[in-house]
Parts: structure tokens; C-alpha cells; sequence
């Protein structure tokens, strides 16, 4: 499994999101155990001292620790992963409005559409912003 | 010794009155992943030759895993040259014996590995096969060793996708910890997320060095994108 990356911005930064994805949608469990750094520079196909950034600036967030001889974890702290669940998604939101803004929609109308959206649209589809199920002919 | 796994200072190598390599200063720690960047001509090849020890008649100091290029240098550095090495009429199952018996820090179990998951039969005559699976024979043999750095001469414009992730995937998750990878090549796209630095060169000389993540922050762009800023 390779990520597409966008090759324009700083790769460990990248790396980064999608940890945060998979700690906030459950593909690395709270408490669970990560992989080296090497089996996910082999997986991800990047570079082990990038990957080794990424995580670094993870535990610094407080969303891994590293115990001594045994291996990096997830934090098991609920609290900080629904923290960040919270920020994604605010993330996510801020993306929306700003394009709306720039079709020139207003509030009312940007708010409705979503609360229509909601229930009819197909949202089972992958999600385009996980790189990891990107099919791979979606490159630009 | 010093902790730089390459240091070269003021290297200069004429081919007649050809200025291959016009005063190369250049340091590259262990552990990383450096793409070797630049068009036809700028001089990657020969400094690769350099530091490899198979081209000698340089002027200028260059020391490789803690010595000059020699045999005690070769015995820890492993090169992958971008032309055929190995014997037209041995099979690839005498290479490997090559390998075993000429380098100590050769893992004959992986290279068998790798041969095989490139679909490759041991009894097969290098003669008879194609100049792609040769040199999938010349990646096998050369990424199979033990050594603290790896000097690979474009290895992945010859091969088919597929064994081009091979290859990619055995330079990031599995060479010894602590070696560092040299690879030339002018496909920069291909091995973007796999760098970790990089040294640009032109007309014999090193124009741009350094960390790739802080290059893209610094101009905003892949390095792809500089690379053809940068030659334009």
C-alpha cells in the first residue's frame, strides 16, 4: 500500500494527516501497537528518517508514546483522540466553507445543503482524502 | 575518521582536456537516502566511479565509510554500476557464488529472495536473458549486501514498474540501519517520497544540497519542479 503523495509540500507533513486519520478512524487502535519505522517506510514506501519525523511530531502531540524496549503506541487517552476527531473534522468544515464562499453561496444556503446532503448523497463511497484507498488511476 | 560516511573536498577529475568533476566539496552522513540529480554529462557517473574505487587519477581527498577508495573501502561499500559487471556466460546461481566468495558481507538467502520475487530462475544464462532482467540480477546482488553504503548507479530506469517498487521498497525498509544510499538519477519524479536529501549537479560542480522536506517548504514546490527550475 502506497500513498499518493502531492510531491509540492513537505512529505512529513503528509505523513502526519494520515497518522492523525488513522488514530481518529480506528485503523491504529487506542492503546495499540505501531509498526517500526522501517515496516512503515516499507509499506508507505517513503523514506524511514521522514517517517521518523512524523511520528516524532505525533508524540509531541501527545497522540503516541514511545515505551522504552517494547515499541511507539496510540495513546489510549479517549478524551485526546475524540480532541482530535473534533479537529479534523473542523478542518474539514473550515475546506468546505471556504469553497462554498467562493462559489458565493451564503450561510443559510450552505448550511441546508449540507443537512440535505447528509442522508441522500452515496457516503459510502471511499473517502477521496483517504490517500490509502485512493484507487490508483485517480492521479491527476 | 570522521562521522560523515562520504566527505570529499576540492575533487577534480579531466577525461584529456574534459572537465569531468570541477572541485566537488561534498559531506553525507549515514543512515540516509540522497538522490544524485543532474542532466547526461554533469559528472554523477564519475563521482560514483570515485567513490565506488574503481577510477582512480583524481586530484582532491575523498574519504568513504572512513577510508580512501580502495579495497578497504570496497569490502564495505556496495556499487551498482549502470552497465553489465558480471560474466556474459555464467548462470545467475555462479553469480551468486561470485558474490559469496568475493564479499564477506554478502546475504546470499536475500538475494535469492530477491531473484525469485523478480521472477527469475537461478539456472538461467545472463546471455540469454534480456538486458532489463540482467540487470534485476545486478539490483539482487548488489542490494543484498551487509555494506554501509550503497552507491547505486540508476537502477530503476532499466526495470519494469514492478520491480521497480521492489527495489524501492528494499532501499526504505530493508538495508542495514545505518547505511547510507546514494542513487543517481534523472527520474526524480520516482523516487520523490523515497529521499531524504539530495545534491543537484551541473558542469562537474554541486549546485543545490540538502534536506528534500525543507527544499519543498523553502520554494514551495516538488523537487521534480525544481530540478526543471533549476536546469532551465
Amino acid at each position: 500500500m502506497t500513498i499518493d503523495f502531492d510531491p509540492s509540500r513537505p512529505i512529513w507533513h503528509q505523513l502526519v494527516h494520515e497518522f492523525r486519520r488513522r488514530i481518529v478512524v480506528g485503523t491504529w487502535e487506542p492503546g495499540g501497537r505501531i509498526g517500526g519505522v522501517r515496516d512503515l517506510a516499507g509499506e508507505l514506501g517513503v523514506n524511514p528518517n521522514t517517517v521518523q519525523r512524523a511520528l516524532s511530531e505525533l508524540e509531541r502531540d501527545g497522540l503516541c508514546r514511545v515505551e522504552r524496549a517494547s515499541g511507539r503506541y496510540v495513546t489510549d487517552d479517549g478524551e485526546r483522540i475524540r480532541g482530535l476527531r473534533a479537529e479534523m473534522a473542523a478542518d474539514a468544515a473550515d475546506d468546505y466553507i471556504r469553497r462554498a464562499r467562493g462559489f458565493g453561496i451564503p450561510l443559510d444556503h450552505a448550511t441546508s445543503l449540507i443537512a440535505e446532503r447528509w442522508t441522500t448523497d452515496d457516503h459510502d463511497r471511499p473517502d477521496p482524502t483517504d490517500a490509502t484507498t485512493r484507487p490508483a488511476d485517480a492521479k491527476a | 575518521m570522521t562521522d560523515h560516511a562520504i566527505e570529499i573536498t576540492g575533487l577534480t577529475k579531466s577525461y584529456g582536456r574534459t572537465r569531468a568533476l570541477d572541485g566537488v566539496d561534498l559531506r553525507l552522513s549515514p543512515g540516509r537516502i540522497v538522490g544524485l540529480l543532474g542532466e547526461n554529462g554533469c559528472g554523477k557517473t564519475t563521482l560514483l566511479k570515485i567513490l565506488a574505487g574503481v577510477m582512480q587519477d583524481y586530484t582532491g581527498d575523498v574519504r568513504i565509510a572512513g577510508h580512501r577508495p580502495g579495497p578497504r573501502s570496497k569490502a564495505t561499500v556496495s556499487f551498482l554500476p549502470d552497465v553489465s559487471f558480471l560474466p556474459e556466460r555464467a548462470r545467475i546461481e555462479e553469480c551468486l557464488r561470485l558474490y559469496r566468495d568475493f564479499f564477506a558481507d554478502f546475504d546470499e538467502a536475500k538475494a535469492r529472495r530477491l531473484v525469485d520475487s523478480f521472477g527469475l530462475e537461478t539456472s538461467l544464462r545472463l546471455k540469454e536473458a534480456s538486458r532489463g532482467m540482467r540487470e534485476k540480477v545486478q539490483i539482487a546482488l548488489a542490494m543484498s549486501r551487509e555494506a554501509s553504503v550503497f552507491l547505486l548507479d540508476e537502477p530503476i530506469s532499466g526495470v519494469d514498474p514492478l520491480a521497480r517498487d521492489t527495489l524501492l521498497s528494499t532501499i526504505v525498509g530493508d538495508l542495514p540501519e545505518h547505511s547510507l544510499v546514494l542513487i543517481s538519477t534523472h527520474l526524480v519524479h520516482d523516487l520523490e517520497p523515497v529521499l531524504d536529501s539530495v545534491v543537484m549537479m551541473r558542469h562537474g560542480r554541486v549546485l543545490v544540497a540538502g534536506d528534500v522536506d525543507d527544499l519543498r517548504s523553502e520554494h514551495g514546490t516538488s523537487l521534480d519542479s525544481l530540478f526543471k527550475e533549476t536546469y532551465r
